[in-house]
């Protein structure tokens, strides 16, 4: 029988390799599910993967659908790093879009996008962050689990976010449907490439991506929120401020999560809506583990995860199963890899049933 | 407020208890074993659209509860395989059971949601039911209802009672002194995650075939995690389990009785209630570190293998 032996040191080879040996055992099962479905595996696999991004438009859903997800996701290693559990992201995503969306429709008189954009980003972080300061006040006043302070927040912005739309912003001359006005032209952020609808959001990630790269790599705070989460007991001797590092790991995920949605609203959408986003503040938790808390890794994981949101919704159309598939994949790639990431502390080996009963 | 209307806001307010009961008793026996399984909510709702799609197909109810449960313990296997078998982060793989529960729902339950079902009927004794009162209040629940209180009896018995339940706190408290004494932690924290499951699986059946028979997707909103905030606010205790759920219960029943009051609030407000409840008592139990520290079970959330103690 197959037996799990400790490695003498972990193994650094098994760190980069388990998240491919997740992606592909994913699309093992998936190939297997499709075709348990009745769905012939390859053109199941070829409208899934190859379908959605083998043209200029198609990879430009792709950058569209990645950048929320690496964005957030890189939010959320910063307190992932020091074991605290944002898993509130939507739910901070939804007050992002929410503050930009009020700043647009407040200033809508404005015609200066370079003025009101940037208003717009400034509003949604802090609608984010400020979302974000609940969980992290409670738990350093009160010591309150962040996990669920933070993921009973994302039903109470989606009903926030509702009031809104049915209420208050409901657009007057919208024939009674739930949704805000319409932003103005200047506050709807640029198209960056030609023939695809990916938008100057990018820019944000890109930049998210550039400073958490030099945070993690020499910041002492990241250090020490890196210690922390490994060896909490060693960061308690060293007397590391854990309460500033529970502030830091949330606001960081609250603030991405936000511009996340300002970037939504102020791009493809374009008026406060729900939904807002297909799930991208709890994906994008998938995409920070996959991506091993790691800049890089996330970049990459990010546009995995956009494609199976992609893949999922072209499965809908040429193959008429449900878009939801999308979820059952990013699930199982999640569970996979947290599975072979046991290979890093442990090597496979046969034993005997001889040898077993002996031990 | 006549005695008929309170009578029905008490027996509403146990109804809508039930899913809580057993989704929070099931995870207080996991806990019990040192294992946290997150993924509450993904296990309610896929035995939710398991035994809703058991109870349109056959019509037969007991069978879509025992599916409910089976599938409920489906996926509990899942994340025991993963935490108890492969020793991963217990939080990850909870948040990845969930994801992965709320996508199945809704991918199986595509073709149910606009489905109708007789559901789970309200049982009729004879002379009780009829009473004034009482008859209402304590003998005209579906049995769901009935078994939700026979497994908060038996789960007391087992945990406080029996040896088995010993042996269960023992490993949750420290499983390196329960394996020294020779037993196997990961057999028994792996039965506990199965009940667990299990247990999450007819909360998730009492939703969708007899609170409300019908499957929509993400049904389940969110009492998975209330269920979780109920084992911490109940300090890991059954009684507290029970009496934290008929309070969520009420705070959920409250909401619909606001407005028939002709108090002018937006219903969203109404409907945050039950989270924001969930916040407050949250707040209150761990403002006292020590509360959680005394009663949480020792070795909450860490992985354990022989090897490496």
């Amino acid at each position: 029988m197959l037996r799990l032996e400790l490695r003498p040191a972990p193994s650094r080879l098994m760190i980069y390799l388990s998240p491919l040996l997740a992606m592909a055992l994913m699309l093992v099962v998936g190939m297997i599910v499709f075709t348990i479905l009745g769905q012939p595996p390859l053109k199941a696999f070829h409208a899934f993967f190859v379908e959605p991004i083998n043209d200029w438009y198609g990879f430009g859903e792709l950058l569209i659908k990645s950048s929320p997800l690496a964005l957030i996701a890189l939010g959320l290693a910063v307190g992932f790093r020091a074991n605290i559990w944002n898993i509130g992201a939507e739910g901070q995503l939804i007050m992002g879009a929410i503050a930009a969306g009020g700043v647009a429709l407040w200033l809508h008189e404005t015609t200066n996008a370079w003025i009101l954009l940037p208003l717009m980003f400034i509003a949604g972080a802090l609608g984010g962050m400020f979302w974000a300061s609940i969980p992290a006040f409670l738990r350093t006043r009160f010591n309150t689990s962040e996990i669920l302070v933070s993921l009973m927040l994302v039903y109470v912005a989606n009903l926030i976010l509702s009031w809104l739309i049915h209420g208050p912003w409901r657009d007057p001359d919208g024939y009674g449907f739930p949704q805000s006005k319409l932003f103005e032209s200047s506050a709807i952020l640029p198209i960056m490439m030609e023939g695809t609808r990916v938008h100057a959001g990018l820019f944000i990630t890109v930049l998210a991506l550039i400073a958490a790269g030099i945070f993690f790599r020499w910041s002492l705070t990241a250090f020490q929120m890196r210690v922390a989460g490994l060896a909490p007991k060693a960061a308690l001797y060293a007397g590391f401020k854990q309460k500033k590092m529970v502030w830091l790991g949330l606001l960081a995920g609250g603030a991405a999560a936000g511009l996340a949605g300002t970037s939504e609203v102020a791009g493809p959408i374009g008026q406060l809506l729900i939904p807002i986003s297909p799930g991208y503040g709890f994906a994008a938790i998938i995409v920070a583990f996959v991506g091993r808390l790691h800049p890089v890794g996330i970049v990459l994981a990010s546009l995995l995860m956009a494609l199976l949101y992609l893949g999922g919704e072209s499965a809908q159309m040429q193959l008429a199963l449900p878009a939801a598939v999308s979820g059952v994949f990013q699930g199982m790639l999640l569970f996979f890899l947290l599975a072979t990431d046991v290979l890093i502390q442990f090597k496979l080996r046969w034993v005997s049933k001889a040898s077993v009963g002996a031990a | 407020m006549d005695m008929n209307t309170l009578v029905l806001i008490l027996a509403a307010t146990v109804a809508a208890a039930v899913p809580l009961i057993f989704a929070a008793l099931g995870e207080l026996v996991v806990e019990k074993s040192g294992v946290l399984n997150l993924g509450v909510e993904g296990m309610m709702v896929v035995g939710a659209i398991f035994a809703f799609m058991a109870a349109a197909e056959t019509g037969q109810l007991w069978l879509a509860i025992l599916v409910g449960a089976v599938a409920g313990a489906g996926m509990a296997a899942i994340f025991g395989f993963i935490t108890l078998s492969l020793m991963a982060n217990q939080v990850a793989t909870g948040l990845a059971l969930t994801i992965f529960g709320i996508g199945l729902s809704a991918f199986i339950g595509q073709g149910y949601t606009s489905v109708a079902l007789d559901g789970l009927k309200e049982i009729s004794i004879p002379v009780l039911s009829s009473l004034p009162v009482v008859g209402k209040l304590l003998f005209s629940y579906n049995i769901l209802v009935y078994l939700a209180i026979i497994a908060f009896v038996g789960i007391w018995w087992f945990l406080y009672k029996s040896r088995s339940g010993l042996i269960l706190r023992a490993v949750g408290e420290s499983p390196s002194s329960a394996h020294a004494l020779g037993y196997r932690v990961i057999r028994i924290r792996y039965l506990a995650v199965l009940f667990g499951g299990a247990m999450a699986g007819i909360g998730g059946a009492y939703l969708s075939i007899a609170y409300t028979p019908l499957w929509a997707e993400g049904m389940t909103a969110g009492r998975g995690w209330i269920a979780l905030a109920l084992v911490v606010f109940a300090t890991w205790r059954p009684g507290r389990v029970l009496i934290g759920a008929l309070l969520f219960g009420g705070v959920t029943i409250a909401q619909f009785h606001v407005q028939g009051l002709g108090v002018e609030i937006p219903s969203q407000f109404l409907s945050m209630l039950p989270y924001l409840a969930t916040i407050i008592v949250l707040v209150l139990i761990s403002r006292d570190a020590g509360v959680i520290r005394l009663n949480a079970p020792a070795s909450l959330g860490q992985p354990w293998h022989n090897e490496l103690h």
